[in-house]
């Protein structure tokens, strides 16, 4: 095990220094153009950042002792602290889990140890794609092919805020691998309300605005699977759409080459939204006996896409899982961390948010051990609180993408915080039960 | 440490050992010749006993992204096969698609110590290889797909230079970290992408203009130059296509001498006689296998019961949605590079095509002679879960189980199959050639797959019971390294296995050239964090300092044995 003293205070290796090709942990993408300029302690990105990127990486480090009850204490101490906590709870929670493949192994290996629940704070997000793939399954495409290969794009969610790079690397690319001169590309935005100044350059054609609550999203693409299905639907507006809009996309859905329907699962945030990803998938499926049409689900910000697949494959269900037997339970329900803190059922919770300053634990009376970022924003002090490394910052880590495909390299950017990392932490903890 | 295993019968066909009573000494996880009257710290007295190699599966889909999304997709199939946590061993699930902790434990409870992942896609090799950090007990390795990647179609498209291709077929295995190449429905998960449904051997491709013997040829001839030791692996043309044996018949035709392995042959071995169209073209394959020598295969056995199909093959597997059960599937397209497809299955003996498909890979197995180039496999899980290999030992072995379980499947499936007729049973030695020597010879693997000195110790001990499906379930001892990790078909103690890998020469200067602005044109990750450095599969699994341990294996290139 490497050194896990915190506050360790060494000098970068050198004053200065500049990293290429550095992959951004802020946000589902992964984006790993970008260059990062190091002086001191101090980050700046120089070259591909978008505002979420620049927000991550470029806030100011500050380098908390572990706390234990709000005073401070060495490592060891908050270690043996936490420890306590769960070795002594019937039931602890493992939540957040924002955290690099490495982290996510080292929870499961002590949920699986002190018999708690883990659960992502974006699960129910990504649930309503599991839902969707464990009932019916579904056809989907990832980054560079959509780059590369799509003439039309349905953007049924507002991508742009979510990920602020989208457009500009997936959509208004201006080289493509098969063509010299690329087609331009229809853009249909499905819903309201969404950002779209980024639908924009020489490869941007008709772009196409379809009004209507993202709740009614999923009746229009029933009304389109109807009416590719040559079933005659009921005269009149369908959510509030003219007929002739619908029809419309039809023709161009149609007339597309290779089209791509994208989702942003928690930014579809509302009741039963599963269905909404149901109905697109099956309209998709429905194109590709004759055609050829994908999905394109993003999302994954915070670890969710690296938490849902190191859970996956480790315990053979997707989030969310109990170990209460000493066996793997999956169930996307019963076991979500709010409902059990809401029914008393855990009494701990370790919380892990290692990336942002703004994945906070949620505001509960029970024993919370956060092991977090070095400014993670706590609403109330927990009972221990460790500061970590940001993996992809403070120390070499990997990341599954949204499309849950690739996974990128994380540098170690070499700004020396003395902050460890929380493979280190859980290692020593999951010693120490 | 010197450990000597004393007096068991030892079946070690890579050294001409078939059945003697041997004793086999071990120092430092290696078998060694001891000198004269060194001590011996540890003895195990196997008189009666059956000695092997640890078992070697060269084709088994333990991990990856499609894995993944057959595990999330099919809790249904985990439930009520859950593994409890032991004082030793973590919890996890599974039946058709075990998690990766159960999948080790159980390969090693079953005697095996190595498996390999047959489809690496390089844009998810990094993903691959966390899957199989997280498999424990075996060693692992992976074979990096080709033939369906626009770099490569476009370099044979507009007719490179061979060193240009090699070059990127080298650089591709260094940067997947892979052990061999395969190609997966040559060109047809790209073609299906173009919205063509099917591409046979010499069928255009409809944008790159090439043709799947083209792609076959160009990978077989430049992975014998690089002397990558294991050939082309090839999952062919129309897998699961009734009729397709004309084209498997056709593809052994045309590699005019070239070494390439067939991969799950069984999937591609169909006619079309009868009153359902579809019948066995077993007998006629073997025929020509067993004229061409430069062919391997594996074969792909289907065993009754549910699983998952979990391929590269987007496009077939499209076409195989329509038989989903339960009635789910996800196919997708993947990076301009690959694809894959993931379809559960059900595979039933009442069923005339499923009876078939079990009879077809069986007579497979039974009419090619010469067991150095047949290996045992399932393709796991397509065909079946390789929990299911002491069962498809013994119908291997044992004539009069086999006719047993003959008569008990659709009646016209009895009819149309010459299973019955096939007195054929393999011996031990025979069974240890499939499942240890010969995958080891065909992988390059020199230093296992067999008991000789200098040979790495992975050793499995049986009890030499004439029911061979429950011998081969639970052996005796099961040694890694030398160090006993089970007893009695039960853990005792958990192991990393090592990652294997093979890394032919290439000027990589020339070939990172061209790449680099092929990547920053088109790509969304740079080439850099493309190719996955040692230190990511090395530190993940084993706790290992880099550079301290066996857990990576770097295999030498060379002119085949």
């Amino acid at each position: 095990m490497t050194a896990v003293q915190a506050g360790a205070q060494t000098a970068p290796a050198s004053a200065s220094q500049t990293h290429a090709h550095v992959t951004c942990p802020f946000c589902g993408l992964r984006c790993d153009d970008l260059e990062i300029a190091r002086a001191g302690q101090t980050l700046k990105v120089t070259r591909n950042g978008c505002d979420k990127a620049k927000a991550g990486f470029e806030r100011p480090l500050t380098q908390p002792m572990p706390r234990v009850g709000g005073k401070e204490v060495s490592l060891p101490e908050a270690i043996a602290a936490a420890a306590a906590l769960i070795g002594n709870a019937r039931l602890p929670a493992f939540g957040g889990l924002a955290t690099d493949v490495d982290g996510m192994r080292a929870i499961m290996s002590i949920a699986d140890k002190s018999r708690g629940v883990v659960d992502h704070a974006f699960s129910e997000a990504q649930g309503r794609n599991i839902k969707v793939l464990q009932t019916s399954g579904y056809i989907m495409t990832t980054l560079t092919e959509a780059r590369n290969r799509a003439d039309l794009f349905i953007i049924a969610s507002d991508v742009h805020t979510f990920h602020p790079r989208f457009f500009e690397r997936i959509v208004c690319n201006e080289k493509s691998m098969f063509s010299e001169a690329p087609p331009k590309r229809t853009i249909v935005f499905l819903g309201e309300g969404y950002d779209t100044s980024a639908a924009v350059g020489t490869r941007i054609g008709d772009v196409i605005q379809i009004n209507c609550a993202k709740q009614r999203i999923g009746e229009i693409v029933s009304a389109l699977r109807t009416l590719h299905k040559g079933v005659p639907l009921p005269a009149g507006d369908i959510a509030g759409v003219p007929r002739s809009q619908i029809e419309d996309l039809l023709a161009r859905c149609h007339k597309a080459d290779y089209g791509v329907v994208v989702w942003v699962p928690p930014d579809l945030d509302f009741p039963n939204a599963d269905l909404t990803v149901h109905q697109i998938c099956e309209f998709v499926k429905d194109l590709n006996v004759k055609q050829r049409f994908a999905g394109l689900s993003l999302g994954g910000n915070e670890g969710a896409s690296t938490a849902v697949s190191v859970c996956t494959w480790q315990s053979g269900y997707p989030l969310r899982v109990s170990f209460a037997t000493g066996q793997p339970k999956y169930d996307a329900n019963l076991f979500a961390i709010p409902k059990l803190i809401a029914s008393g059922q855990t009494d701990c919770l370790v919380w892990l948010s290692t990336f942002t300053a703004d994945l906070s634990p949620p505001a509960t009376d029970i024993p919370t051990v956060v092991i977090g970022s070095h400014d993670l924003k706590l609403a109330k002090e927990p009972a221990v609180y460790i500061p970590v490394g940001t993996p992809g910052i403070d120390h070499k880590g990997q990341l599954v993408r949204c499309d849950s495909v690739v996974s990128l390299p994380l540098r170690d950017l070499e700004r020396a915080a003395g902050l460890p990392r929380t493979v280190d932490v859980l290692a020593a903890l999951e010693a120490a039960l | 440490m010197l450990i000597k295993f004393t007096g068991g019968k030892v079946y070690d066909p890579a050294n001409g050992v078939d059945g003697e009573i041997r004793d086999i000494h071990v120092r430092d996880g290696r078998i060694v010749t001891p000198s004269a009257g060194e001590t011996v710290h540890q003895e195990y007295n196997l008189a009666g006993k059956v000695v092997m190699a640890g078992g070697i599966d060269p084709h088994s889909h333990i991990g990856g992204g499609k894995v993944t999304i057959a595990r999330m997709m099919l809790p249904e199939d985990h439930q009520g096969h859950e593994v409890q946590r032991g004082d030793l061993t973590r919890s996890g699930c599974g039946h058709a698609v075990p998690s990766t902790l159960t999948a080790g434990y159980r390969y090693a409870e079953m005697g095996y110590t190595a498996a390999f992942e047959p489809a690496m896609l390089p844009a998810n090799a990094r993903q691959a290889h966390m899957e199989m950090a997280d498999t424990p007990m075996i060693d692992k390795g992976a074979f990096v797909m080709l033939g369906s990647d626009d770099y490569f179609l476009r370099l044979l498209t507009r007719g490179a230079h061979k060193d240009e291709i090699k070059d990127y077929i080298a650089w591709s295995m260094h940067a997947a970290q892979a052990l061999a190449v395969k190609v997966v429905n040559p060109g047809g998960i790209s073609a299906f992408k173009f919205n063509q449904r099917a591409l046979d051997l010499d069928e255009k491709h409809v944008f790159y203009g090439v043709t799947p013997r083209d792609i076959i040829l160009t990978l077989g001839r430049s992975l014998q130059e690089l002397g990558v030791p294991h050939p082309i692996h090839i999952h062919g043309c129309n897998l699961g296509v009734p009729g397709n044996k004309d084209t498997t018949l056709a593809t052994i035709r045309a590699s005019e001498g070239t070494p390439i392995h067939l991969t799950h042959i069984q999937f591609h071995s169909y006619g079309t006689e009868g009153d359902m169209k579809f019948s066995s073209g077993a007998a006629e394959i073997a025929e020509l296998i067993n004229q061409y020598t430069n062919v391997s295969i594996d074969i792909g056995q289907i065993l009754f019961g549910q699983t998952c199909t979990a391929s590269g093959d987007s496009m077939r597997q499209y076409g195989n949605t329509k038989s989903a059960h339960p009635k789910k599937w996800v196919v997708m397209d993947i990076e301009c590079d690959a694809g894959c497809g993931v379809v559960p299955m059900k595979y039933r003996d009442k069923s005339f095509v499923n009876a078939l498909q079990w009879a077809i890979g069986l007579e497979m197995f039974l009419l090619v002679n010469d067991p150095w180039r047949v290996f045992l496999t399932t393709d796991h899980p397509n065909g079946a879960p390789f929990t299911t290999y002491p069962h498809l030992i013994r119908l291997l072995m044992d004539k009069t189980f086999r006719n047993e379980m003959l008569r008990r499947i659709h009646p016209g499936a009895q009819a149309a199959t010459i299973l019955g007729s096939l007195t054929r049973e393999y011996s031990l030695y025979e069974i240890a050639i499939m499942t240890r020597a010969g995958p080891a010879r065909s992988l390059g693997l020199r230093d296992r797959g067999h008991l000789g000195p200098g040979a790495n110790a992975d050793i499995t001990v049986y009890d030499d019971n004439p029911d061979r499906e429950a011998m081969f379930t639970t052996p005796l001892f099961v040694f890694k390294n030398g160090e006993l990790i089970v007893r009695n078909g039960r853990i005792v103690k958990v192991v990393t296995g090592a990652t294997h890998v093979v890394r032919p020469e290439y000027d990589r200067k020339r070939a990172e050239k061209p790449l680099k602005d092929y990547f920053d044109s088109y790509h969304t990750v740079q080439m850099e964090n493309f190719r996955l450095h040692d230190d990511e599969i090395i530190t993940a699994g084993c706790g290992h300092a880099p550079g301290t341990c066996g857990c990576l294996v770097v295999h030498p290139t060379g002119a085949r044995t």
